[in-house]
């Protein structure tokens, strides 16, 4: 019993100390940020490695999650006679829900794993150690633009798999179920609200992108600097963001949408 | 002698030193000073925290208890400003190196100096060649680190830790799995560079030849103590049987060849 009671003690105060180093580095990064933007190079190296590489990833799953989507929305709303309405059904739970909820699962399996790995093993090599000693704040060098890359390129991922989805839907419903392209097109514009639907949308994108990027660097910052430790990390990242950004949307959609 | 100022000769002086990991004690009170402008070697097996005592001195870790002057200033009492601007007079060469895996070798020893320096792109330019130069590798400047051969890695991590004109370089192992060419010629390097320019130069190893080779002056650490110090000469007469053991490598002595066990014949017919 006092076994137990000493490990559930020692379990909280390891968690509350790793959530207060959290937060500490996500102030200093926030900090650091400011310096990111007077050396943009650093920057646009990020932008490349998260954002453009998770391109196709992104545009795929788009595709397909579009095209599930055409078919199953065809097939119950052809039930009530309303087939009509599919890019409304598409579009509304692409903009909603899935493009910036699937989207932040696969950015963190595809951007948010690769930078933990990669903090991680700069730390395991010693590399960030070695950026300390020339006094230069590995914080402000390597992590910031990183998490600035990450915050950026989420919301336009994020869209682009929506867009794609809405694309997606059109194949498979007007293309090949024979609903009517006009309908399918003006029926989206009349019913989808840029304020409700789309904005709502960029916003849980934006949060998701802010959460995975400080989860990731965090972990791989915070690694044993052991192959074990960048291991354990890297799984940390992609569990934890996943479980953050589902229960971070049930929250958002609750404020956004409920009538709180 | 722990209250007064160290005096000038001294570029690095440390003062009861006492830090622990976990529940093992690295350094048990140890005080030891490190003249200005001589390579000083500080020896010890493995894990007895010699690493340790460079990110100690550099700023790195905190002490438990203790004081760590270097060049007049308390390191552990400095602002992080203050200590930032100390660490650019300090080099430390890492004993893997420590380059960016993701920037060239150019770009690597530029990093310093486009981050310390307001100097316009020609002038870094020529920097970096003559920091290359120094240590032979002017030629590889394109290269990746991914590329460079350990020995190759560890001289440009040379070349960047001199790119700011340090006070002092720590080297961390700097003789650790090097083929004999490229260990004569960072031998070579070492003594080199700390003659030329007037740098002070802090050794951390355990190899022993390669090191009593080019040492002024050397502290023998064990079980978080000073063993022995000395000039090479006075080391290797040390009438400290430990001392005599590490310097020659004897399997046994007082360091047992076995880690503490019940008795033998007990523990296999039990």
């Amino acid at each position: 019993m006092i076994d137990f009671l000493q490990k559930l003690g020692q379990t909280t105060l390891t968690s509350f100390a790793k959530l207060g180093r959290g937060y500490f580095f996500l102030i200093h990064t926030l900090i650091g940020i400011i310096s990111v933007l007077a050396h943009p190079r650093l920057l646009t190296k990020q932008l490349y490695s998260v954002g453009v590489l998770s391109f196709l990833i992104i545009s795929i799953s788009g595709l397909f999650v579009g095209m599930v989507l055409g078919l199953q929305g065809f097939y119950i709303l052809s039930d009530f006679g309303a087939e009509e309405t599919l890019g409304v059904m598409v579009a509304a739970s692409l903009v909603r829900e899935l493009g910036p909820v699937v989207a932040a699962l696969l950015f963190a399996g595809r951007a948010g794993s690769a930078l933990t790995a990669e903090i991680g093993l700069m730390k395991a090599t010693e590399q960030l150690s070695g950026m300390e000693m020339m006094a230069i704040d590995p914080i402000k060098r390597i992590i910031a633009p990183r998490f600035l890359a990450g915050f950026l390129s989420m919301p336009l991922l994020a869209a682009l798999f929506s867009a794609i989805g809405v694309i997606g839907g059109q194949i498979i419903g007007v293309g090949l179920l024979g609903v009517d392209d006009g309908a399918y097109w003006s029926q989206m514009q009349s019913t989808l609200d840029f304020q409700d639907d789309i904005l709502n949308g960029i916003i849980k994108s934006i949060v998701f992108g802010f959460v995975i990027s400080w989860i990731a660097l965090f972990e791989g910052y915070d690694a044993a600097p052991t192959s074990e430790g960048v291991s354990r990390a890297t799984t940390r990242t992609v569990v934890n963001s996943a479980f953050t950004i589902l229960g971070l949307d049930f929250i958002l959609t609750a404020l956004m949408f409920g009538d709180i | 002698m722990d209250t007064k100022a160290p005096p000038k000769t001294d570029i690095v002086s440390i003062r009861n030193l006492t830090f622990s990991r976990g529940h093992r004690k690295i350094f048990n009170a140890i005080s030891l000073d490190i003249k200005r402008g001589k390579i000083t070697a500080i020896m010890g097996p493995s894990g007895t925290g010699k690493t340790t005592l460079l990110k100690l001195i550099g700023g790195q870790l905190y002490p438990d208890k203790g004081d760590i002057i270097v060049d007049q200033q308390n390191v552990h009492q400095l602002k992080r400003k203050d200590l930032y601007t100390l660490r650019k007079r300090m080099g430390m060469l890492f004993q893997s190196g420590a380059l960016l895996t993701d920037i060239s070798v150019f770009d690597n020893v530029a990093l310093p100096l486009r981050e310390h320096t307001a100097l316009n792109k020609s002038m870094i330019r020529t920097l970096v060649l003559m920091k290359l130069q120094a240590v032979g590798l002017r030629g590889a400047r394109d290269l990746m680190p991914a590329e460079l051969s350990g020995g190759m890695a560890r001289r440009v991590a040379l070349a960047r830790a001199i790119a700011l004109d340090p006070m002092m370089i720590m080297y961390d192992e700097p003789f650790t799995g090097q083929d004999p060419i490229s260990l004569g010629t960072l031998v070579k390097l070492i003594k080199e560079l700390n003659n030329t320019l007037g740098l002070t130069s802090i050794i951390v190893s355990h190899d022993v030849e390669e090191t009593i080779g080019i040492a002024d002056y050397i502290y023998v650490l064990s079980e978080g103590k000073v063993a022995g110090h000395g000039t090479p000469e006075q080391i290797r007469n040390s009438d400290s049987k430990w001392v005599q053991q590490f310097m020659k490598g004897d399997a046994d002595g007082p360091v047992h060849f076995h880690y503490p066990a019940t008795d033998y014949r007990e523990d296999l017919f039990q």
